[in-house]
């Protein structure tokens, strides 16, 4: 049976027009996102990932089709339907954004007291938040007290206060250290699998999709470049603005020469085999590793890497059937061959 | 040394006099503040709700509001006084004494202060608005919850500045009778050349901003929950 989509984004469009000027921030952007799912939206800087994020909870009205969320299409809802819906929808932010003039805990209540909820309520509702972030003892501490992963922690809680089903992050750990992202995202993936919330994850880091995101979209200059399984996106990226996500960092090997280079990519199996060492017993070959990297995905290794081939030709294409016939992935890369 | 005693002596001699003074000009000071703010307040919010990045963006209000705030800052304060007379005369039924001077103090401060906290909510981090926004807070809920509130250092060192200035427009009124220590310096200083009745009377009214302004300062420090 077909299952309509938790949230549905279709033909999105998102102009800003100011006085002589009109931006397509966003065009033609079509997703379906599942209940439960982690969802990442990734791209580099001014591509329009954050004006999506706000498209989904309407911050910014979108100039043209519609966001559905559920059974509602929030498009054609009034103001104070459309602030309803957002009583449902949790929101954290890259600078925390938390009130400043009021402590930990009522910053916890603070969405509490929108929806109308009692002051005991409140209360009861922001200590067991509060647990379970892991901040119960800084209930009476204020914002400026704290560190900036406990910060977002406590938009964290906040975030949740309202038992929402679905937790929108804006480059949420952009601002934190590696140490402290890891921690905010296993703390979001915990949420995740013990609360069901679907949760949407804009970064522009690599790092944050891999760790926890099921379902990955690549967001270039506006539009959709990509999307899918997370482990299908980066172990065979096909566009341009894919790749250079993935491949991130692999661009210093350009000056190299060599006859012929070709990009290998493991999946979770291969990865486990020593697949250079077996080239290179089979073949008596000598082949030049020029870059590799290996990340882990959802807890499979995946890998790819680039290879310097020998100079005699027969010699390549064996090793590139052979590496074929076992199941990896081989590019050959063109713009790696100086002559 | 003589000049520190013959002071005192004229101060023991005044002394009912000063003390009415003073109290005349903190009632004219108080009294007119708190009305100013009261009026100020929804203006300075209108202000920065009905901008063009406001949350609430309607031009032709803003723009009107914008520039009734400026003419009321631009009339200089005697003129004012003296100008709205009737409208003293018709509130307080005269336009002489510390109540009567209330009025022109009142129309005076009203823009000024508007100013001030136009420009203390406009300091407001937006990302904090916009969180609210997320959770799905009215435009009402927004103001009484997250601009005032979190404006609130910047309002507070604002309404002391407010005070101190109201307090120097109301020395100016003892020019046309107006009461309290402005009308006693223009009383002894002016009229009788008495000039060292005049000097305690500048004296008294430099002690009363300082208070006031440390006061202010002292409150705005405690209250701020920025600082640890």
């Amino acid at each position: 049976m077909e299952t309509t989509p938790f949230i549905q984004i279709k033909n999105l469009r998102k102009e800003f027009v100011s006085q002589n000027s009109r931006v397509t921030a966003l065009s033609d952007i079509n997703l379906n996102i599942d209940k439960g799912t982690i969802f990442g939206i990734i791209g580099m800087s001014g591509a329009g990932k954050s004006t999506l994020v706000r498209c989904i909870n309407f911050l910014e009205r979108p100039t043209k089709g519609t966001i559905i969320i559920g059974d509602k299409d929030l498009s054609v809802l009034n103001d104070k339907e459309l602030r309803k819906v957002r009583q449902n929808i949790g929101m954290i932010f890259q600078q925390f954004n938390l009130l400043m003039q009021r402590n930990v805990e009522d910053n916890v209540c603070f969405p509490l007291e929108i929806a109308g909820v009692s002051k005991k309520e409140r209360k009861k509702r922001a200590a067991e938040l509060l647990e379970i972030v892991g901040l119960s003892d800084k209930r009476k501490a204020y914002p400026s007290q704290l560190s900036g992963g406990q910060k977002q922690r406590v938009a964290i809680a906040r975030a949740l206060a309202t038992n929402p089903q679905l937790l929108l992050c804006d480059e949420a750990t952009s601002a934190l250290d590696p140490t402290t992202t890891r921690s905010i995202l296993s703390l979001l993936k915990d949420i995740n699998q013990k609360l069901g919330i679907t949760i949407i994850i804009i970064t522009h880091e690599m790092a944050v999709v891999e760790e926890i995101c099921n379902e990955v979209a690549i967001i270039d200059n506006g539009s959709l470049a990509e999307t899918g399984l997370v482990e299908d996106v980066f172990s065979n990226p096909k566009t341009e603005a894919a790749k250079k996500l993935v491949y991130n960092g692999s661009k210093a090997v350009k000056e190299m020469k060599g006859k012929r280079v070709i990009r290998i990519v493991f999946d979770g199996k291969s990865s486990y085999e020593p697949v250079i060492a077996n080239v290179v017993l089979e073949f008596k070959a000598q082949v030049n590793i020029l870059f590799a990297d290996t990340r882990d995905i959802g807890g499979k290794a995946f890998g790819h890497m680039i290879l310097q081939l020998p100079e005699d030709e027969g010699l390549s294409d064996k090793i590139i059937n052979y590496l074929r016939s076992i199941n990896i992935n081989v590019e050959e890369l063109k713009d790696y061959v100086g002559y | 040394m003589w000049v520190i005693e013959s002071l005192t002596n004229l101060i023991q001699e005044n002394m009912s006099m000063l003390i009415e003074g003073i109290g005349d000009t903190l009632y004219m000071t108080f009294v007119s503040s708190f009305f100013a703010y009261v009026l100020a307040l929804p203006l300075g919010v209108a202000l920065v709700v009905t901008r063009e990045d406001g949350l609430y963006p309607i031009g032709f209000v803003y723009r009107f509001l914008d520039i009734v705030v400026n003419i009321g800052r631009s009339v200089p304060f005697l003129i004012l006084l003296v100008a709205i007379q009737p409208l003293t005369t018709f509130l307080v039924g005269k336009s002489y004494g510390s109540t009567a001077t209330i009025v022109p103090l009142v129309v005076a401060a009203t823009p000024f202060i508007a100013r001030l906290i136009e420009s203390s909510l406009q300091e407001v981090d937006h990302g904090v608005v916009e969180a609210a926004q997320s959770m799905g807070a009215s435009l009402w809920t927004i103001i009484i919850k997250v601009l005032i509130p979190e404006a609130k250092t910047s309002l507070i060192v604002g309404a002391t500045i407010a005070v101190g200035t109201i307090l120097g427009y109301s020395a100016m009124a003892g020019f046309v009778g107006g009461g309290g220590l402005g009308d006693i310096a223009v009383r002894y200083g002016y009229y009788r050349y008495d000039g060292e009745i005049m000097l305690i009377t500048v004296i008294l009214m430099v002690l009363l901003v300082q208070v006031i302004q440390a006061v202010g300062m002292k409150i705005a420090r405690k209250t701020d929950k920025r600082v640890i």
